[in-house]
Formats: C-alpha cells, sequence, structure tokens
C-alpha cells in the first residue's frame, strides 16, 4: 500500500501522458492570453467568410449595378457601393479570399525552400553554409517589397506571380532563422547521442533536430503571414497582384482612392480588413513567442 | 578595429556578387525573346538583331553577366527605354527627394519610438506601457498605403490643413516642401516608429535591471537623471544603429508613399518603370537600393564598435 502511495507521488502520471507534452503546455499558455485567443478568433471569422463566401456575400462581388453607383453605406448594401455598383461588402468578403490565399501559399514557399536549405546550412557548415549565408545576405539586402516589385514586374501581374514574388523574397529570413536555430540544437546532448547510436544524417536533422526548431518557424510564420498579406496587397493596390475585376482589398483601395472627396467608404472597408487580419495574425505571432519564451513561463 | 573592418570589407564581395547575380538574373525571367520586350511595338528584324548585338543577347548567359557587370562598375546602369536617358543620371535625379523623405520619416520615427519605448519602459504594466504597446502593434499592422489615403482624407479633404499630394524642393521654398512632405514623411515613419519603440523598450528594461542602474539609484540620484542619463545611453546605442537597418523598410515604404502623395522620387521612379516595362531602371533602382543597403549594414556595424567602449577592444 505504502509502496504504491510512492509510486504515484513520484512517477509521472501514465493516463494522462498528453496532458503535460509540450505541445499541450504551449497551447495552455497561448490560450491564457486574451489577445492571442481574440486574434485567433477574428482570424478563423475572416478564414469562414472566405470559405463561404458564395453563401454569405449579398451580391455577386463582380455584378455591377449602374442604377447604384457609389451609394452610400445603407440596409440594402452595408458596406455602400464603388464606382461601378458593385457591393463593396461581397467584394470584402471575397478579397479575403486572396488576401488569406496569398499569405498561405506564399508563406509556404518561404517555408518549402527556406527550411530545407537552412537546415543543411545549419546542419552540414563549412562552404555550403558560407555559401547559403552569402546568397541569403545578398537577398535580405535588396528591400523586401522593392525586390517582390521587381520579380512580380519581371514575371508578370497575376495573383499567383504575387505569390511566388512574396514566397521568394520571404525565404532568406527562414533560411536564416532556421540556420541560427539548428546550429543551437545540433550541440545538444540527445543529437550528440542520435549521432553516437549512428543515425544517419538526415535521420538526425529531421527526427531529432527539426522537431526542436519548429515551435520558433510556427512562431515566425504567423508574424510572416501578416507581412505576406500587407505585401499581396500592396502589389494589388500597385496593379501588380489580383488582377480585375476580381476583388482583392488592395486594388479596391487603388480605385477607391479616386473617389476619396465625396465617397471615403470606398476606402474605409478594404483598408480596415487588411489592419484586422494584419492585426490578428500579429496578435496571435505574438501570443505564441511569448508562450515559447522560457522567461514567461 | 581595423581586422574586423577588414574581415567585413571582404565578407562585402561575395555579398555584392550575390546580388548582382539575382538582379541579373530577373532579366532572364522575362518571358520569351528580351530582344522582342525590349523593342516594344517594333518588330522589324533587322531592329531586333540590332537589339540583341547592343544588348549582347547573342552571347551566352555568363558573357551578358559579365559585359552588365563591367557597365555597373563603370556607372553605366543602361538607359531607360522610355525616357532615353542613362539609368543613373534618372536615380541621382530622384535620390535626393527620397532621401529628404526618408530622413524626416526616420526623425519622426525616432522621435516617437524612442519616446514610446522610454515611457513604456518605465512605467511598465502600466495604462502608459499598454498605451505605447497598442501603438507599436497598430503602427506594425497598419498598411501604410491605407495610412496614408486616411490621413489625406482627413487633412486634406475634411480639414484643408495640408496638401494631398505634390512635392517642392527644399533649395525651393523649404517650408512649402515641408509641409508638403510632413504627413507621407509620418505615413513611412510610422511602422519604423512601431518597430523602435520595441526595440527600445526591450534595450530599457534590460539596462534598467542592470547593476549600474540599481548602483546608481542607490547613490540616492534622481529617478530622472538616472533613466536619461545612465539608462538611456547605454539603451540607445543599439537603436540607434537600428536605424540603419530600417533603411530597407524605408524604402519599401517609399515606394508605395510616394505613389500615394504623388512625390517625384525613388519608389516612383520603379513604380512607372514597371508600368513601362523599363526593365533597365527596375534593375539599377534594385541594385542602388541593394548597395545603399549593404553599405548602411557595415557603417552600421562600425559604428556600434565606435560608441561600445567593451567592444572597441
Amino acid at each position: 500500500m505504502a509502496e504504491a502511495a510512492f509510486a504515484a507521488s513520484v512517477l509521472p502520471n501514465r493516463s494522462s501522458p498528453a496532458a503535460d507534452s509540450p505541445a499541450r503546455r504551449m497551447l495552455r499558455r497561448v490560450v491564457r492570453r486574451k489577445s492571442a485567443v481574440l486574434g485567433l478568433l477574428v482570424i478563423a471569422l475572416f478564414v469562414a467568410l472566405a470559405l463561404l463566401a458564395p453563401l454569405v456575400s449579398p451580391y455577386v462581388p463582380t455584378a455591377q449595378d449602374w442604377s447604384a453607383v457609389r451609394k452610400a453605406p445603407s440596409a440594402v448594401h452595408w458596406f455602400g457601393t464603388d464606382d461601378v455598383g458593385r457591393d463593396i461588402l461581397s467584394r470584402v468578403i471575397y478579397g479575403a479570399r486572396a488576401s488569406l490565399l496569398a499569405g498561405v501559399v506564399s508563406v509556404a514557399i518561404a517555408i518549402a525552400f527556406g527550411v530545407p536549405f537552412g537546415i543543411m546550412a545549419g546542419y552540414l557548415g563549412g562552404f555550403f553554409d558560407a555559401l547559403i549565408s552569402r546568397i541569403t545576405d545578398a537577398m535580405l539586402a535588396c528591400p523586401f517589397l522593392i525586390l517582390a516589385i521587381a520579380l512580380a514586374a519581371f514575371l508578370g501581374p497575376s495573383l499567383t506571380n504575387a505569390m511566388i514574388a512574396i514566397g521568394i523574397t520571404t525565404t532568406p529570413i527562414f533560411v536564416r532563422l532556421t540556420r541560427a536555430q539548428v546550429m543551437a540544437v545540433k550541440v545538444e546532448d540527445y543529437v550528440e547521442a542520435a549521432r553516437a547510436v549512428g543515425n544517419p544524417h538526415w535521420r538526425i536533422a529531421l527526427v531529432h533536430i527539426l522537431p526542436n526548431v519548429l515551435p520558433t518557424l510556427i512562431v515566425q510564420a504567423t508574424l510572416a503571414i501578416a507581412a505576406a498579406i500587407i505585401a499581396e496587397a500592396a502589389l494589388s493596390f500597385l496593379g501588380l497582384g489580383q488582377q480585375p475585376p476580381a476583388p482583392s482589398w488592395g486594388s479596391m483601395l487603388n480605385s477607391a482612392q479616386r473617389f476619396l472627396v465625396n465617397e471615403p467608404w470606398m476606402a474605409v472597408w478594404p483598408g480596415l480588413a487588411i489592419f484586422l487580419t494584419v492585426l490578428s495574425f500579429n496578435l496571435v505571432g505574438d501570443g505564441l513567442r511569448d508562450a515559447l519564451d522560457p522567461r514567461e513561463r | 578595429m581595423l581586422t574586423f573592418l577588414g574581415h567585413r570589407l571582404v565578407q562585402l564581395v561575395p555579398t555584392l556578387f550575390f546580388v548582382s547575380v539575382i538582379i541579373f538574373s530577373l532579366q532572364q525571367l522575362l518571358p520569351g525573346d528580351p530582344a522582342l520586350v525590349m523593342a516594344g511595338e517594333e518588330r522589324d528584324p533587322a531592329v531586333l538583331e540590332q537589339i540583341r548585338r547592343q544588348y549582347h543577347l547573342d552571347q551566352p548567359r555568363p558573357v551578358q553577366y559579365v559585359y552588365w557587370v563591367k557597365g555597373v562598375l563603370t556607372g553605366n546602369l543602361g538607359e531607360s527605354m522610355r525616357i532615353k536617358q542613362p539609368v543613373l543620371d534618372l536615380i541621382l535625379e530622384k535620390l535626393p527627394v527620397t532621401i529628404q523623405l526618408a530622413t524626416m520619416a526616420i526623425l519622426i520615427a525616432l522621435l516617437i519610438g524612442v519616446s514610446a519605448g522610454i515611457v513604456s519602459a518605465v512605467k511598465k504594466d502600466t495604462v502608459w506601457d499598454y498605451g505605447a504597446n497598442a501603438f507599436a502593434l497598430w503602427g506594425i499592422s497598419t498598411p501604410n498605403f491605407w495610412l496614408g489615403i486616411m490621413l489625406i482624407f482627413l487633412f486634406s479633404v475634411k480639414l484643408g490643413w495640408l496638401p494631398a499630394s505634390g512635392y517642392v524642393r527644399l533649395s525651393e521654398d523649404w517650408r512649402a516642401s515641408l509641409i508638403a512632405t510632413i504627413m507621407p514623411a509620418f505615413v513611412l515613419g510610422n511602422a519604423i516608429a512601431a518597430i523602435l519603440m520595441r526595440h527600445t523598450r526591450s534595450a530599457m528594461l534590460q539596462v534598467l535591471e542592470s547593476d549600474y542602474v540599481r548602483t546608481a539609484r542607490a547613490k540616492g540620484l534622481l529617478e530622472r537623471t538616472v533613466i536619461l542619463k545612465h539608462a538611456m545611453r547605454n539603451a540607445l546605442t543599439p537603436v540607434v544603429t537600428l536605424g540603419a537597418l530600417e533603411f530597407g523598410t524605408l524604402l519599401s515604404g517609399a515606394v508605395l508613399t510616394e505613389q500615394i502623395f504623388s512625390i517625384p522620387g525613388f519608389g516612383k521612379l520603379i513604380v512607372d518603370a514597371v508600368f513601362n516595362r523599363d526593365y533597365a531602371v527596375v534593375q539599377g533602382v534594385v541594385l542602388v537600393t541593394a548597395t545603399t543597403y549593404v553599405v548602411l549594414n557595415l557603417i552600421a556595424d562600425v559604428t556600434y564598435i565606435l560608441i561600445n567602449p567593451r567592444l572597441r577592444s
């Protein structure tokens, strides 16, 4: 009896091993942050709107109504109408698709290229590391949006090319971050142990190192999505992203600029949508970062 | 110090080499025959042949690259196809406008960002701290082109206090120049102010916990003296050098800000070049910004060492 009580007091609770897993603990810390939860809720709302756009938007986003040109917000058109009578609320809802898609796809491109190169540079070191690092330095030397504009210009204006351009310009950030994290992790005892028992390099990198750098990458990815959404809106604002008449928050702001004096609502809603989405991703990113910070525990 | 400088200069060579490769490669992304793109409406085979010869497009890629680098090293960044003017001259003509805008923006950013960061750190966990953090989050999340449009609506359309667009050279009328650029400079500096605020806050919090600040307080010095004389000087060292590194953000922001406020600077030059398919200008602008960024990075590193006595030895 006494033995059982002793075992229960010193041994971990095997009945619920997941209850104390690092991922669970991190999730609990994130959930405790109200701002991060609020950010998650707003993101969920925009994702739902983007997915259910045909069901929830009151009008077809490209349908023009010449009898309702530049109408102020009303019960019929909650966010008003634009210069060719299109419903702004419907265009904001459909615009979420372009922005969220651009944010996620361009960051996925950056991760797909940046993380493997970062792991190889950090793990292998030597000449390969020096080569990757200098290329990364060179890419980071070109200002993000200027390089994205140049790439989008040479590739041709379209949402796909804008996503590729943003993805390429975001890649060096992930290379540098992954490399630094891998260099810190690869000297840990458990990596040494994995090497000592004869694991091949690819297995050490993928099974023992990658899971330990993943939390930092998730934080960076969240913040990078926020930056990518702004970049897509900027490229669309300049006419290098989503092409009209397809709705995009950036291109909506571009056309709204011409009617600012008498129809300011045309500029308010798409801008507010960009701001709220980016703010939400930043709140979640900050929350995740704080949750991972050992000083905050 | 000299060893460090030499080491950094040597590091610059491969970085600049790869910068040149990236910018040269941009041209290779053009779909189809670049000579056809350069010729525009012209379809005469003789003209196309002449373009190919002039720009060495009939040579293998590595040879084309060598010709291009040779040109760049001698100050020849090519010629604008639209304006028929050397790209370097165009850039030198537009650069002072953007430098004025960027300088004003960085001053505004330092003023707002550093003050907010100090107040936030000193008044940690008070309403001031929360307010400053909310400002930083707002600054980072607000697209500057939307902020620009909203400020034009408020200060130009509604209140009529500031011009909505346009630019006056400092040398022509400094007062009118400042009035014309204050709103775009604020728009441009806003995001950087937010970044500087976060860095200042974190650096100040670190310094305020250090032993020498505790000693200064123990000596009975006024809190104001401790913060302004002892803590701030050390906390601001990395922040000031960070200003140089935000140059890239400034130039990226300038592209949109100049577009919104119709300021004929560097940013507007690249956007106009993009829409006129003036690829030599696009390449030239990217090259000049990247090189300037690399050089400023070096200056920031050296300055950091110069003003930090512990690193000098």
